[in-house]
């Protein structure tokens, strides 16, 4: 499970890491199948040390991956993520896409949630999908 | 015995009401690991006669914003904005996903247990400020129920 976002946010963000903690937990045992990643569209303020304290709040398997702005730009379009920085207030706030992208373990592309969809339907997507990558000789036991 | 239930109904609405006429209830901040220097305070108003929340702040923070989120077209966007208007009689919701006060260069991480004072300007229709002081509970930083929580 792969996504992308900020530490600052205080509202998606936490919300879509929360659900993924929470989706893991519901999986049981098939929770370990699962590998969240969170990338930062905020390598300026985002620090490793904040990544690390961050992702594994929500849970200590979760991967925080942060780039250099060249690296983050770069990723962000190859995954067709939109996020533009916006002057707000003192600072600046980002502007970002919100999809939750889900990997098979090849590589492919299998879902996109979005931030509505609940910890319960993101689980019965993962079980189907899990279902249907089991190898043949053990599709009836 | 119901005398004393009285006073205590007195003193819980005492702590969120300003000139009787705004409520604050359900405030709560969102705790934060400790390299975080940003948090964000949730909370409903209600103005029985109208007025504007026009500025926030805590000790806790270096800077305090009033911020406005919005979902367009699968891209979530976070602004400051200079006062937020509270129509008459309206419950005026600021959760995930909609409103909240942002609280920027945080002195100290932000612990679940805490309680972290705010004081919030609001403006009357004929232009009167009142400053309301209340204290938010933290909520842990994973708490995923704000914004579906029914007011």
């Amino acid at each position: 499970m792969l996504f992308f976002g900020y530490t600052q946010c205080p509202d998606a963000c936490p919300t879509a890491l929360a659900r993924a903690a929470e989706v893991r937990k519901q999986l049981g045992s098939d929770g370990d199948k699962v590998q969240v990643v969170f990338v930062t569209l905020d390598p300026e303020r985002d620090t490793d040390v904040l990544m690390r304290e961050y992702t594994s709040a929500f849970d200590p398997s979760f991967l925080g991956l942060r780039g250099d702005q060249a690296a983050t730009r770069k990723v962000a379009e190859e995954f067709r993520v939109f996020y533009q920085r916006v002057p707000s207030g003192s600072s600046y706030t980002l502007d970002h896409s919100v999809l939750n992208y889900v990997f098979d373990p090849k590589g492919r592309l299998r879902l996109l949630w979005r931030p509505d969809e609940t910890a319960v339907q993101c689980v019965s997507d993962l079980r189907i999908l899990m279902k249907s990558e089991r190898p043949f000789w053990r599709f009836f036991s | 015995m119901k005398s004393k239930i009285l006073v205590s109904a007195f003193l819980l609405v005492a702590a969120g009401v300003v000139d009787a006429q705004v409520t604050v209830s359900d405030a709560w901040v969102r705790a934060t690991v400790p390299a975080q220097r940003a948090t964000a305070a949730f909370m409903q108003i209600v103005a029985t006669d109208g007025a504007r929340l026009i500025s926030a702040s805590s000790p806790v923070a270096g800077t305090t914003e009033i911020h406005e989120m919005a979902m367009v077209d699968g891209v979530m966007k976070m602004r400051a904005i200079p006062g937020l208007d509270l129509p008459a009689g309206k419950t005026v919701v600021l959760s995930p996903g909609s409103y909240h006060v942002m609280l920027l260069d945080l002195k100290a991480p932000i612990r679940v247990g805490d309680a972290v004072p705010l004081s919030l300007v609001f403006e009357s229709p004929d232009k009167r400020r009142t400053t309301m002081e209340l204290k938010a509970p933290v909520r842990a930083l994973t708490d995923a129920s704000g914004g579906h929580r029914q007011p």
